[in-house]
């Protein structure tokens, strides 16, 4: 069977710095996967190493079997949110539009078809109502699910997300979650960064803990146990204990 | 009226106003680029940096716009380089850069004892426009526009989201040097008019202006487009009725229309910010 994702003995380094150490992995078509670990655990450069936006030391990455540049097409990405210049000239429409570059082509704009198809997304999110407002007008939220709108209009089979939920109100987290369930149901594979332990048994079915290293890769019972996760956690586990014993 | 009456009769005059024109509305277009990719003080380099490709293009005996386009891509490759490949940060190589090139310029100039006119190149002579010139003018305006409609999707998406951009598979680098290229073609251009000190000036208060208007990135191309154009024909009017430099006259007229705007935007514009955070503590306080 043909893996949505493969990585084979990924090495990344961050400014001289491995981050990600010897990881190898692959996740199953129409699965639904948290890669959590502490700060400065290499998620977010795990992810963009598997794009291609930073480059890899060794190891070798597939997606259906192809290398990226193959399947940029199929592959959306919704990263972390304070990467933009919030007061750009756009509309939250045409921030969706966006997502119809990659199939509209060079030399062409999107048309009457594409149009339709953003809006849908936008309708998908629930914020039609403001597809004329520019971008930074928006809460958190709203943002986020504008961005998760764009990677919808793309009409991925993979989604990667980093840490979709930081900073953003709780309607806005749960309608996120309830599309990338609907996208699961559709045999789309999705890959979240996520932060927020508490939540990652309900939202996802396999997670990926790493800590630089892959620590453990499973479902989701058998990462988040006290053994595994001090693994990965032994720092913070530390400092929680000598708090308890001071209190 | 007289200015009018003018243009039907002196060919000059005519020559003038159409090159102008043709630069307000290629200053527009590539500035809105320039300011939202916070490029400004790039866009104050290239032009400053064309100067030693104008002298030597009039030392060798070829068109000015092959020497300028060299030095203005050469220095703009090189303020890349020095600032990926050390500590210097940005705006520090490109302010080193851009006054080593305009200095070896001045020195190129002297030296070479060209008829060519420094202050003509640093000021702009608008109304010495020869047919050659504004052919030239033409030529780019045509290359600029063609360009940014067949990449307009590249570069809004390259300007607004480079991450989304990389992860489609788009070169951002790439994008950005097509963009100097332009930059520096349209500064080129632009030399006649209003003169290399100047040329910042057209590209970025139009723009800026835009920008306080509109929240969509066509629009702001048309407005700048527009803005820079009203600011040449009423900068030529000034210039040609009161004996003025044209590039001083023009980028006046672009700092007035920015003042407007900068007041009275409907959005962004202070007056209305100020009545309406009034409004608000007034209704707060009922």
């Amino acid at each position: 069977m043909v893996h949505a994702v493969k990585v084979s003995r990924l090495h990344v380094s961050y400014f001289g710095n491995e981050v990600v150490r010897d990881v190898s992995f692959s996740v199953n078509q129409g699965s639904m996967v948290g890669i959590i670990g502490p700060n400065g655990a290499g998620k977010s450069t795990l992810i963009k190493a598997m794009l291609g936006l930073i480059p890899k030391d060794k190891g070798d990455i597939r997606f259906y079997g192809k290398e990226t540049n193959e399947v940029r097409k199929q592959i959306a990405y919704v990263p972390q949110r304070s990467q933009i210049d919030w007061t750009f000239p756009i509309t939250v429409m045409d921030t969706v539009l966006i997502g119809t570059y990659p199939s509209v082509g060079l030399f062409k704009f999107p048309k009457k078809k594409e149009k339709a198809w953003a809006l849908e997304c936008l309708k998908k999110v629930g914020l039609e109502e403001y597809r004329d407002r520019q971008i930074g007008e928006l809460s958190g939220g709203q943002q986020q699910r504008v961005f998760l709108a764009r990677a919808l209009a793309q009409k991925p089979e993979l989604l990667l997300l980093d840490e979709p939920f930081v900073g953003i109100d709780v309607a806005s987290e749960e309608t996120i979650i309830r599309i990338l369930k609907e996208l699961q149901v559709e045999d789309k594979t999705i890959v979240v960064v996520h932060h927020d332990l508490s939540k990652a048994n309900t939202y996802f079915d396999q997670l990926l803990l790493l800590n630089k290293e892959l620590i453990k890769f499973g479902a989701v019972d058998e990462v988040l146990n006290r053994e595994i996760m001090s693994k990965a956690y032994a720092r913070e586990l530390q400092f929680l204990e000598k708090a308890e014993v001071t209190a | 009226m007289e200015f009018i009456q003018a243009i039907g009769q002196y060919e000059f005059l005519q020559k003038a106003l159409f090159t102008s024109v043709v630069v307000g509305i290629i200053c527009g277009i590539i500035g809105s680029f320039i300011i939202l990719r916070g490029m400004s003080l790039m866009g104050d380099a290239i032009s400053h940096a064309v100067l030693p490709g104008v002298a030597l293009s009039y030392a060798f005996g070829v068109n000015f716009f092959i020497g300028a386009v060299a030095t203005g891509v050469l220095t703009a490759i090189g303020i890349g380089y020095v600032s990926q490949n050390s500590r210097i940060k940005n705006d520090t190589a490109i302010g080193i850069l851009f006054t080593s090139a305009f200095a070896l310029g001045i020195i190129l100039i002297t030296m070479l004892k060209s008829s060519t006119d420094l202050y003509h190149i640093l000021f702009g002579n608008v109304l010495a426009v020869r047919p050659s010139d504004m052919w030239v003018t033409v030529g780019i305006g045509i290359v600029v526009i063609v360009t940014v409609y067949a990449f307009f999707k590249e570069l809004l998406l390259t300007s607004f989201d480079p991450t989304i951009a990389a992860a489609y598979g788009l070169r951002n680098n790439l994008i950005h040097y097509l963009l100097m290229t332009l930059l520096t073609m349209v500064t080129v251009a632009s030399l006649q008019t209003v003169g290399i000190v100047l040329v910042v000036a057209m590209l970025i208060t139009p723009a800026a202006t835009a920008y306080l208007l509109t929240d969509r990135l066509w629009v702001m191309i048309y407005l700048a487009a527009g803005f820079g154009v009203i600011s040449a024909i009423i900068g030529l009017y000034f210039s040609f009725t009161y004996n003025l430099a044209s590039g001083a006259t023009i980028v006046m007229v672009a700092t007035a229309l920015f003042l407007l705007a900068f007041l009275f935007s409907r959005k962004h514009g202070v007056v209305w910010k100020s009545i309406r955070a009034r409004q608000k503590r007034v209704e707060l306080s009922k």
